[in-house]
């Protein structure tokens, strides 16, 4: 039992998984029944949370588990629950997806994505996270393409498909490499073999880091991410742009932290640069947007720059500035798509003019727009404000003071494109001014998940210090 | 053993610019996800002689290379699948014209 207890949360979500598809075949009938599997979805997500919780918890000590493949410790753990939590948000965002609430094999490629993200999370040894990535991906592939009928859900899932196995190669190929060049693929073994600059050792890192750099979306791997967000479902988009990318950091935290040791060093002023491209071209390009699920790409770029930087810091508040930074960014933009979801279903449009006068059509949604807004430019007292404060200031802290000096000022261009998306809302009129007669009903599902999502972002803005606390646990753990 | 390992390593190389080449010179959709398996294929080839010229007695090498080729196989069973599904919509598997969603 002992032995099992690593890897709680996976099993779980795979028994999970086998009981959606148990489940499909008795629904088949009753039609009326089929939103039985979200809420079934979700509550066996929270589930597994709770029970892990509970049960599952690492000790102080890390240790390893099945032969060093996975390593039982407080980030990997900390990264899994935010997963589980947030993959059960998505679940109750899908119900509303009129193409994918009726199918059970959405939540199940869902709650197999979902399971992928943990592994990547935890894995120790590159065989495994192998496999974490891939399990992640191919399932999002699908779920990116899912809607069949739909010319840009197909051609998202097509574009993600081939830029994501072209990346994978390439990472895989350092990792072939990695493994010949030490004999051993357990993560925390290989350090000692890249501890000092040599050539090599940097071409092995630059595969590694194109393979991680599509995950993350970081400049000039990003090209992607506004193609699939705008095409594919919603709610996945919503998925896709945090959760998996989430996973991606928890894996280049891992790397950089135990593997390319020398890189934390030598390194630093690349992954500098590629911070400021990111954030840069992310925040450049989204002023320019006119639809909402493109321009929540592109900034969604730039976090993934902004996030970067307290990679960069690396050492004391770095790491855990990251970690605080991704959950704070999880729940925000996972709130921000699905507030988008049901606005792209009332008015199956994402384009700007869809937004006007949203605030007179569902004041609930107006207000949960503006939270969503304003934490993602960093407002106080959101959740978004203290990530960036804490990364600007572990940036500062560990000399790099030009590239907190460019996270503000790219803060301050993500400012305008945010405030205009709430100015379509709250100062906009609809065209002959009848907001009444258009009402934007929320349903059940959505405004749990909804309600949860904002209630997640004023506690991380305003009670920070317990999270943050956790943050720095769960990178300490990392070493 | 006459062989040295450098000889599978460029040819292994080779394979790899072969099919990073092919990725992002092929128009075809369905080359290249055949590209892609070239750089898999190549993966494969290091893999494999490294276990063989290395330690032979350390397997992770050898079980590397046999989950590689049977996450590629589940890979390309989606991408066929994607592809089809684009090609019932838009008759079309030339990628330059799957383009409704650019900038």
């Amino acid at each position: 039992m002992i032995v099992l207890l690593p890897i709680l949360p996976e099993i779980l979500l795979l028994a999970l998984g086998v009981l959606i598809l148990i489940l499909d075949p008795f629904l088949k009938k009753d039609e009326a029944r089929r939103p039985f599997l979200g809420w079934f979805t979700a509550v066996g997500l929270l589930a597994a949370l709770t029970v892990s919780l509970l049960l599952a918890r690492p000790a102080d000590d890390p240790a390893f588990a099945f032969g060093g493949m996975v390593r039982f410790d407080w980030l990997g753990f900390v990264f899994k629950m935010f997963f589980l939590f947030a993959a059960a948000v998505t679940a109750l965002f899908f119900m509303d997806e009129e193409k994918l609430n009726r199918r059970a094999e959405a939540y199940l490629l869902l709650v197999a994505a979902a399971l992928g993200m943990c592994l990547m999370a935890s894995a120790a040894d590159l065989v495994m996270l192998y496999l974490a990535i891939e399990t992640t991906s191919i399932p999002l592939y699908i779920l990116a393409g899912f809607l069949r009928q739909d010319d840009k859900s197909t051609e998202a899932g097509f574009k993600y498909l081939l830029f994501g196995a072209l990346t994978s190669a390439v990472l895989l190929y350092g990792f072939s490499l990695i493994y010949g060049l030490t004999g051993k693929t357990g993560l925390y073994e290989l350090g000692v073999y890249f501890n000092n600059f040599n050539l090599i050792a940097m071409g092995i890192t630059f595969l590694v880091l194109a393979g991680l750099a599509f995950k993350v979306s970081l400049f000039p791997f990003h090209f992607w991410a506004p193609d699939v967000y705008e095409g594919a479902p919603t709610p996945v988009a919503g998925f896709l742009s945090t959760v998996s990318k989430a996973a991606g950091f928890a894996v280049l935290a891992r790397l950089f932290a135990v593997v390319f040791v020398w890189v934390s060093d030598d390194w630093s002023l690349i992954l500098a640069i590629l911070a400021t491209l990111t954030m840069t071209v992310g925040n450049l390009i989204a002023l320019a947007q006119k639809n909402i699920k493109r321009l929540l790409a592109y900034s969604s770029i730039a976090h993934a720059g902004y996030a970067l930087v307290g990679v960069v810091a690396f050492y004391g508040l770095g790491l855990p500035s990251v970690v605080f930074y991704l959950i704070a960014y999880v729940l925000t933009n996972l709130l921000a798509f699905g507030i988008v979801a049901v606005v792209g279903r009332v008015t199956g449009s994402d384009e700007f003019p869809a937004y006007y006068g949203l605030s007179r059509r569902s004041a609930g949604l107006g207000l949960a727009a503006l939270v969503a807004f304003l934490s993602l430019s960093g407002m106080p007292p959101f959740a978004g404000f203290v990530a960036k404060v804490f990364v600007f200031v572990a940036a500062v802290e560990s000399g790099w003071v030009w590239l907190a000096i460019v996270g503000v000022l790219n803060s301050i261009v993500g400012l305008y494109y945010y405030l205009n998306v709430l100015k379509y809302m709250y100062l906009y009129r609809m065209e002959n001014q009848d907001e009444d007669q258009h009402p934007v009903p929320v349903s059940r599902p959505v405004a749990v998940a909804l309600i949860v999502l904002v209630a997640g972002i004023l506690l991380l803005g305003t009670l920070f210090g317990p999270w943050f606390g956790l943050a720095t646990y769960a990178a300490a753990a990392l070493f | 053993m006459s062989i040295p390992l450098s000889w599978y390593l460029i040819l292994s190389a080779g394979l790899f610019g072969v099919g990073l080449y092919g990725v992002l010179a092929r128009k075809n959709a369905i080359a290249i996800l055949l590209s892609v398996e070239l750089m898999l294929n190549a993966v494969n080839i290091n893999l494999v002689a490294f276990w063989r010229y290395l330690d032979p007695a350390q397997m992770a090498g050898q079980a590397f290379a046999i989950i590689v080729f049977a996450v590629a196989a589940a890979e390309v069973a989606v991408g066929l699948a994607l592809i089809i599904s684009v090609y019932r919509r838009r008759k079309t598997v030339v990628a330059d014209d799957i383009d409704l969603m650019k900038w």
